[in-house]
């Protein structure tokens, strides 16, 4: 009897173990939500940087003159700083890049979603990852010296720099971002709303059109939201072939800066700190933070509320 | 109570026989088109793709060779190479990898496995998730203004990795979470109900169960940062270096040397968006041989990563 205690106490964890167990559990657990929070504090860096140098800028030019000053001439004598060509050029090309995402981007994820079989589909999404993993210069390289010339031969009017072809690039750069979103939404759907329409008599066009996208309308429409603010955040490919020309134009045959290209060229040019053209590029990095995060809202909220229905 | 007639109700016509054949047929052949217009969209971004490779391969194909690799950057486009470029894009990878794959394990581990279900956790959800989606360049802002003024880490390899880092740690976490999530319960239990604790649930299964999905997350996350162009420019990278930092590695005792950590560099994009920039048709091959370079990278670092998740969906399908 005494025997077989001793026997079963060989198999009890001793207290010292127990207790430097204890202890690692404590500061791994510390150590783990650390790291979680950490995450925070890039966000609180960003908007403290930003916030902090932009606020020396708009000391020097008034709020409204920024928004509404139509010229942006940060190193002329006389500089003027309007945000509206900047803010243009990159409305211009992420239009553009909607307009060439958003039909080819819907097309491509009922296609998959509704019409695929499964083992295209398993094929189809890592090829479009592919296109995701294309650096963002290479794009611009192809921008500039492939399509551009190819471009110019069919539209008359178009500059060696323009707004067109890099939004036409930018277009198919976030096509896979929109199909794989918006497909995700869609397949959310529960079958029996899908099998209710075939039922009806339905084809597969009429059953995504009038069940499939109703139903999915949050989560395609966060996946618009979202690719949209990567159209509005992307920068190499604008600053390589749209120029770097601050351009107040309602033509995208012609080139213009956008906010991004602004922000690279001058980086590029070695500003002294504190000068107002280097706040400059945190007061137009601001505005460009405060659009995509609002996008970027937008889309979350929009993502988790089709989650949640089903 | 006068029954309701079906057909006196708006817009109902019964059809006849051919009218509703014509109907399905149109249906049909819409339904058709569809799928058509599909598969064109997808050959149509495929051939977006293929076009980019195979103008790259064209343009820039005969200029890789042995000494395009091991030269520095020079003003005679046809002696200059990449040496410094891909050295520096090594260093810095290797600094943005120690910093951001252990950092977004954590934080994933975190998440997935701690967190109480409060408004801290929400707050740090929201954040992730809106990281994600912050343009690079602002990373760029974030690293000009804090890592090489405030802090004076300088125009460094240091600077350069860590906001990389930065940059993809979203990725790294996402990717932890879903690993450790799809993780069979019966794992967990089975440790459980061996009297382990919640850390070594955690260190022991959860994590050598979750390690091919965190490494796909992890090498997704490396080739982008790889190509990454705009956060480094942002924070002043140099375009020109015809200088290797120092080598991590030293005959001597410790053997390890950071000074490398510390010194000016210049990346792979940066070489290339520098040569594209030169007006030199000579200097646009030079770019699309680092191009090429580039894509070849992230494209096998990629196709790495869809192999390894596509191992594991067939291993969990048998």
């Amino acid at each position: 009897m005494l025997a077989a205690v001793t026997q079963e106490s060989k198999f009890q964890p001793n207290e010292t173990y127990l207790a430097r167990r204890r202890i690692i559990a404590r500061v791994m657990s510390f150590l783990l939500f650390i790291a979680a929070a950490a995450s925070v504090l890039v966000t609180t860096g960003i908007v403290y940087v930003l916030v902090s140098e932009s606020w020396n800028f708009f000391r020097h030019v008034p709020l409204l003159e920024f928004l509404t000053d139509t010229q942006w001439t940060p190193v002329f004598a006389e500089p003027r700083f309007g945000i509206l060509p900047l803010l243009t050029a990159t409305l211009w090309a992420a239009g553009i890049a909607l307009l060439i995402g958003i039909p080819l981007g819907t097309a491509l994820a009922i296609y998959l979603s509704e019409y695929a079989p499964s083992k295209i589909r398993e094929i189809v999404k890592p090829l479009l990852e592919l296109i995701e993993a294309v650096p963002t210069v290479v794009f611009g390289y192809f921008a500039l010296l492939f399509l551009t010339p190819l471009f110019r031969m069919f539209i008359p009017g178009l500059t060696g720099f323009n707004l067109l072809v890099p939004g036409i690039v930018l277009g198919i750069m976030i096509l896979p971002y929109v199909v794989s979103v918006s497909e995700d939404a869609m397949r959310a759907v529960p079958s029996s709303l899908r099998e209710g329409a075939y039922a009806l008599g339905m084809t597969r066009i009429q059953t995504s059109v009038r069940v499939i996208i109703p139903a999915a309308f949050s989560g395609i429409t966060a996946a618009y939201v979202l690719g949209m603010s990567r159209a509005v955040g992307e920068t190499m490919v604008l600053a390589i072939a749209a120029g770097q020309n601050p351009n107040l134009t309602g033509d995208p045959r012609e080139g213009a800066a956008t906010i991004t290209a602004y922000i690279v060229q001058m980086a590029m040019g070695d500003l002294p700190q504190g000068s107002l053209a280097y706040e400059s590029i945190f007061a137009v990095g601001l505005a460009l933070f405060v659009l995509t995060l609002f996008f970027n809202l937008v889309g979350f909220f929009l993502r988790r509320r089709f989650r949640e229905v089903y | 109570m006068a029954a309701v007639n079906i057909e006196d109700r708006a817009g109902f016509k019964p059809l006849s026989d051919a009218e509703a054949g014509r109907v399905v047929h149109a249906a049909k052949r819409r339904d058709f088109l569809f799928a058509i217009l599909g598969v064109f969209v997808l050959v149509l971004s495929m051939g977006m793709l293929t076009a980019l490779i195979v103008d790259l391969l064209i343009d820039g194909l005969t200029r890789i060779n042995y000494d395009f690799l091991t030269s520095f950057p020079s003003r005679r486009p046809a002696q200059a190479g990449i040496l410094s470029a891909w050295v520096g894009t090594s260093l810095v990878m290797l600094t943005t990898a120690l910093i951001a794959i252990p950092l977004g394990i954590m934080a994933g581990i975190y998440l997935e496995e701690y967190a109480p279900k409060n408004w801290i956790t929400d707050i740090i959800e929201i954040n992730v998730s809106n990281l994600a989606g912050v343009p690079s360049i602002i990373y760029g802002l974030l690293a000009l203004g804090l890592f090489v003024y405030t802090l004076g880490l300088g125009r460094t390899v240091l600077t350069a990795g860590l906001v990389l880092a930065l940059l993809i740690l979203p990725v790294v976490i996402v990717a932890t979470r879903e690993a450790v999530r799809s993780i069979p319960l019966i794992i967990r239990e089975g440790a459980y109900g061996m009297g382990a604790d919640k850390w070594q649930v955690i260190w022991h299964y959860i994590l050598p169960a979750a390690r091919p999905g965190i490494l796909t997350g992890a090498i997704v996350g490396l080739s982008r940062a790889i190509g990454e162009t705009a956060p480094v420019l942002t924070i002043g990278a140099l375009t020109f270096i015809a200088f290797l930092p120092p080598s991590p590695i030293q005959p001597e005792f410790p053997f390890l040397n950071f000074d490398w950590l510390t010194s000016p560099f210049t990346v792979m994009p940066i070489q290339m968006f520098n040569w594209i920039s030169r007006p030199q048709e000579a200097f646009h091959i030079n770019a699309a041989a680092t191009g090429l370079v580039l894509i070849a990278m992230t494209l096998t670092m990629n196709a790495v990563a869809i192999w390894i998740r596509y191992r594991l969906r067939s291993q969990a399908r048998s």
